[in-house]
């Protein structure tokens, strides 16, 4: 056990801390633009950190722990760490893994400067836990994909400017092995997109239409039928991303602040052992989770392997914050019911705002039953359920 | 940056797995458990070999010197084992109090005797966690009066006794005016009682700041049992999942239906967070003075609170098997049981997490 940094990393961070200072002033939010504060970060190795130069990124050397270094004191200067998205999240590390050579040249400069917004046409209507049964079609029809079909839960697409997506181009091949992943402009005609209202009162989703969408043969990732071995390297990545424990503990700090603000019969709840033994057995989970999370650092630092911890952190995380923002609202009581433009309103109504807000990421991403179905067969080695015989 | 164990740590834990198992496992904690000695001293005898009983106590005095978290880490495996042994106090607790409190001679006195399993030490300060049955130690000119319950490693040659005022004193346990009640409890591996003090003349530990000794004993306690969960919780887990992968009803293992499967996961998503918790609680009581106190009560508190859940849940995975002593997974869940309530169960320790952070006016 050693928790400290080397004083290489410790540089790093006071050099970090540096940097934000004296730039506070060029960071969205506190006068400056997003694609140019972009720029500056990647230039100086804060964002794009490992992509290699001639794609337009910083051309570092991997390193686990100057990324989390990084994230940490973004998150203590309280600035916005570059952009994110979907594009540079899971497109461009898909890309850099199995992109050809064009795909790299022509898409990630683009994305990671923040000209090219991306979404992810993943689910449809018939094929949400069981992914692999999506059935967009695409047939190739001299040297392009015609497409037909519908996506769903497609976040941004109403801003992104291409997709990716998953289509199915062998339908004769086993559900798995059918699969191609294309990209494509979203400006290509007959593409319909309508928005998906949710719970929270906003459209955070669409839905869209592909009517003989034409898309040029060569705009594929990976061969043809290699769609989902593409697709699934990333979703592991999406899954540990929806469970940030820092973000929590930020969370968690603002509720300890409500509770501290907040009265019931003149008393502040802070003072009141009910609402207090709840805070404090949340804060002990939040803990749990922390340090799971530096369990898994350290594992990725040291290339050990701790298989179990991973695969928890999604369901975990979820669960425990949705518990957390619905705390949140008891704390306000009545006032918690209080939503959108209105009196008396208690943090913009992000409480109950993220209440909703993730159940529908304990929903997404795969279902806390599909994780405990991950769980189970991988990291406890139980049987899958049998098929049903055909009839 | 490095959490997690070393390969010294992880040998540690596979002897002593390795010597626990070898003493028949459960099957020695049922030979105890029916028989009429209170103590184990074969298998006091076998730790005492390993280091285990020496584990803190520094090398001058006959011990490994090792950390907290190595305590630790050996307290998850007597857990998983169910082990008739006293450790947390005469191990842990009662070093720690000689440690920071005792002066030369009494450290040069105990600690050797401690570390070789010669001498066994309890500890009595559950008054100051939670007073039962107004009990409770006063100290006056040297002798000790009062009531002290639930002592920890009650079948001892020796008591670490903390007053009301949170001094430390030594109380032999054969001292004139001190009277010893056995209780029964739930969990028949590690008996406990209580301790009635007619004016018992004690030594006490006066050479430190024994307020402060007392916190740190309190907090490795806690982690100490916190740990013990984490293993018996592990243990019942991993029978649970075995159990289920060879049970067939309905013509398949019942571990391929999903009603099973997820109790199971839900057992694994809430135990392995666990692990790295009670790694940190036990690292910061030796390296973060600042979080060791509200470290070992989120461990206690949360290691009870999961740990009673795989109990439960593990039992029911077995079917009525679970519930038969045959299958004797009731030692686990009695121990986890105990853990739970002992130095403060899980709403006194959180209660305790609150105040330690200025949470409370």
């Amino acid at each position: 056990m050693d928790l400290s940094y080397s004083p290489e990393y410790e540089a790093f961070r006071t050099e970090l801390r540096g940097f934000l200072e004296a730039n506070r002033s060029q960071a969205p939010g506190h006068g400056g633009n997003g694609l140019a504060w972009q720029k500056l970060l990647i230039g100086n190795g804060y964002a794009a950190r490992t992509i290699p130069q001639e794609y337009g990124g910083y051309g570092g050397e991997p390193d686990i722990l100057k990324s989390r270094i990084i994230a940490e004191e973004f998150a203590r200067a309280q600035l916005s760490p570059g952009l994110g998205g979907q594009g540079i999240s899971m497109l461009v590390p898909t890309l850099l893994e199995v992109g050809s050579e064009d795909q790299k040249r022509q898409f990630i400069g683009p994305t990671l400067r923040g000209e090219m917004l991306w979404c992810q046409g993943y689910s449809e209507p018939n094929a949400g836990s069981d992914l692999a049964a999506v059935a967009t079609k695409g047939v190739l029809e001299g040297d392009h994909w015609v497409i037909n079909g519908q996506k769903i839960w497609t976040s941004t697409a109403h801003l992104a400017h291409w997709i990716f997506c998953l289509v199915r181009t062998e339908p004769d091949a086993p559900k798995h092995e059918g699969i191609s992943f294309l990209l494509f402009d979203m400006k290509t005609p007959g593409i319909e997109i309508r928005p998906l209202v949710d719970m929270t009162g906003a459209a955070n989703f669409n839905e869209v239409f592909f009517t003989d969408v034409r898309v040029p043969a060569h705009q594929i990732v990976g061969r043809r039928g290699e769609g989902w071995k593409v697709a699934n390297a990333i979703l592991r990545h999406e899954r540990g991303s929806l469970a940030d424990p820092n973000v929590m503990q930020s969370r968690l700090n603002a509720l300890i602040d409500l509770m501290k603000a907040e009265t019931l019969d003149g008393s502040r709840v802070i003072d009141n052992p009910v609402y207090r033994d709840r805070l404090m057995t949340i804060q002990g989970r939040v803990q749990a989770l922390r340090c799971n999370d530096l369990r898994l650092l350290s594992a990725a630092v040291n290339r050990q392997s701790a298989p179990l911890a991973g695969m928890v952190v999604k369901l975990q995380g979820t669960e425990l914050r949705h518990e957390l923002e619905g705390f949140a609202v008891d704390v306000l009581g009545e006032l918690g019911l209080l939503y959108g433009d209105t009196p008396r309103l208690r943090g913009g109504g992000s409480w109950q705002r993220d209440y909703m807000y993730f159940l529908g990421l304990i929903i997404g991403g795969g279902t806390s039953q599909i994780q405990k179905n991950i769980i189970a067969e991988r990291g406890l080695d139980m049987p899958r359920e049998p098929k049903p015989a055909k009839a | 940056m490095e959490f997690g164990l070393s390969e010294e740590q992880v040998m540690l834990q596979d002897s002593l797995a390795r010597f626990l198992a070898g003493t028949g496992g459960l099957e020695r904690t049922r030979t105890f458990a029916a028989g009429k000695d209170r103590r184990a001293p074969d298998v006091l005898q076998g730790l005492a070999e390993l280091g285990v009983t020496g584990l803190i106590i520094p090398e001058v005095h006959g011990g490994v010197g090792l950390s907290l978290l190595d305590a630790a880490l050996a307290a998850e495996q007597l857990g998983r084992f169910v082990a008739p042994s006293p450790f947390a106090a005469t191990a842990v607790m009662a070093p720690l109090a000689l440690i920071r409190a005792g002066d030369a001679g009494q450290q040069a006195t105990w600690l050797p005797k401690l570390a070789s399993g010669a001498v066994v030490a309890g500890v009595a300060l559950s008054e100051i966690t939670g007073a039962r049955d107004g009990a409770g130690v006063e100290a006056r000119d040297g002798r000790l009066y009062g009531r002290a319950q639930f002592v920890v490693d009650y079948e001892a040659d020796l008591y670490v006794v903390a007053d009301r005022a949170r001094g430390l004193h030594l109380v032999a346990a054969d001292a004139p005016g001190l009277t010893r009640t056995d209780f029964r409890t739930i969990d028949a591996s590690r008996p406990t009682g209580e301790l009635v003090f007619d004016g018992v003349v004690a030594e006490p530990l006066k050479a430190g700041d024994a307020p402060a000794a007392v916190r740190a004993m309190i907090d490795a306690g806690r982690v100490m049992l916190a740990a013990d969960t984490l293993g018996a919780a592990q243990e019942m887990l991993d029978q649970a999942v075995a159990y289920a992968k060879g049970r067939v009803q309905f013509g398949r293992a019942i571990a391929s239906f999903q009603a099973v499967k997820h109790m199971c996961a839900e057992m694994a998503a809430s135990l392995e967070p666990c692990r790295a918790l009670v790694w940190y609680a036990g690292h910061a009581l030796d390296h973060l003075p600042e979080e060791a106190s509200v470290m070992a009560c989120h461990a206690k508190a949360h290691l009870s609170e999961v740990g009673t859940f795989v109990a439960r849940t593990a039992t029911e995975v077995h079917g009525g098997m679970g519930f038969t002593d045959l299958v004797g997974l009731h030692y686990w869940f009695k121990r986890i049981g105990f853990n739970r309530q002992v130095l403060g169960g899980p709403q006194v320790v959180r209660a305790e997490a609150a105040a330690l952070q200025g949470l409370v006016a």
